[in-house]
């Protein structure tokens, strides 16, 4: 078994108003140096050792992830639960 | 292949979180043909010659709106139907508009309204392309009003496919801005006020607004939506109205 981190995130010129009106509660809360903030989603998969590169590849362009509009990394991470990562 | 009654079969696809499919259905009917339930789990398209899907939050709009039924066993079918030999006209309306565009079958996204807004209103569109198996009824230019109730609904897609798509004629519905008060554009910020497009062979469109709401003036604020399910009738009996369906 393993752990991979999925990350999505809007493409930078594809507006993002969630992340502007982040911006905007930031200024309101008492963080007006924030000038920019651009919301994703974060996908933990839990994965066998069948799951090749390429597997989480198709599984992010396929169906975490929406090409025309998002851009994705995928990262394995070391799972100290898990007797041998990968 | 025609029912016992003789009457042309659409199809009107429910999800689990779907809302519209009855009006849907209805508009079918009132254009005359007859409404074929077919539910999302079920690959069967049951020998229909045209496909509604409609609007509403199927499977919750988890993940992305439409994201998750664009791989229903239902959709693989459509999918295969409308880009098979068949040429299987196919609308989505709102949701199935997003589900379109997540299915691949019409390019570009739909994302929340620039605004943050759900919006709900009466809304004009002008009809770009009236060469489309779901557009043959209206006059190129012709100016529709139909309710609009959508909390992503904001047309986005690159600056080549929005030009691929101004130049082979598949932008068939835009918002009508003129008259906008405060410099305002269109209600959810869609590249190129943007309600509505097609496939290149014009057979599959998508659009945000819904017509469905809006075959009778007793129950919506016109019937000017009847016009999509009558052209759609068109293309299913080979009317000679359509003419761009051969590409």
């Amino acid at each position: 078994m393993a752990r991979v981190a999925v990350d999505v995130v809007i493409k930078p010129e594809i507006l993002d108003p969630q992340g502007k009106a982040i911006v905007a509660a930031l200024a309101r809360t008492g963080h007006p140096g924030v000038s920019s903030v651009r919301q994703g989603k974060h996908f933990d998969l839990e994965v066998d050792d069948s799951v090749t590169d390429a597997d989480l590849e198709e599984i992010a362009e396929n169906l975490l992830a929406n090409p025309v509009i998002e851009t994705w990394t995928i990262t394995r991470l070391q799972d100290a639960d898990a007797p041998v990562a990968r | 292949m025609t029912s016992g009654s003789g009457a042309p079969r659409i199809g009107v696809v429910t999800f689990p979180g779907t809302l519209d499919d009855v009006d849907a259905a209805r508009a079918v009917r009132y254009a005359g043909a007859e409404a074929v339930p077919l539910w999302h789990a079920d690959g069967d398209l049951k020998d229909v010659e045209a496909v509604v899907i409609p609007g509403g939050f199927s499977y919750g709009d988890y993940l992305r709106a439409g994201a998750i039924a664009s791989h229903a066993p239902v959709m693989r079918s459509v999918v295969d139907a409308a880009r098979g030999p068949r040429k299987l006209p196919v609308l989505g309306i709102c949701n199935g508009f997003q589900v379109l565009c997540e299915a691949g079958l019409l390019p570009g996204a739909l994302m929340r309204n620039a605004a943050l807004k759900f919006i709900c209103r009466d809304q004009w569109l002008r009809v770009e392309n009236a060469d489309t198996a779901w557009s043959s009824r209206f006059d190129t230019g012709a100016e529709i009003l139909v309710p609009l109730k959508n909390a992503e609904g904001r047309y986005v897609a690159d600056d080549h496919t929005l030009d691929e798509l101004e130049g082979e004629g598949r932008v068939v519905f835009r918002y009508v801005t003129d008259g906008a008060q405060d410099g305002a554009t269109n209600p959810n910020g869609a590249l190129r006020d943007i309600a509505g497009i097609s496939s290149a062979d014009g057979r599959i469109v998508g659009l945000m607004p819904h017509p469905e709401h809006a075959i009778d003036p007793l129950t919506g604020p016109t019937d000017d939506g009847l016009g999509l399910f009558l052209s759609a009738l068109d293309a299913i009996t080979g009317a000679p109205t359509l003419t761009g369906a051969s590409s």
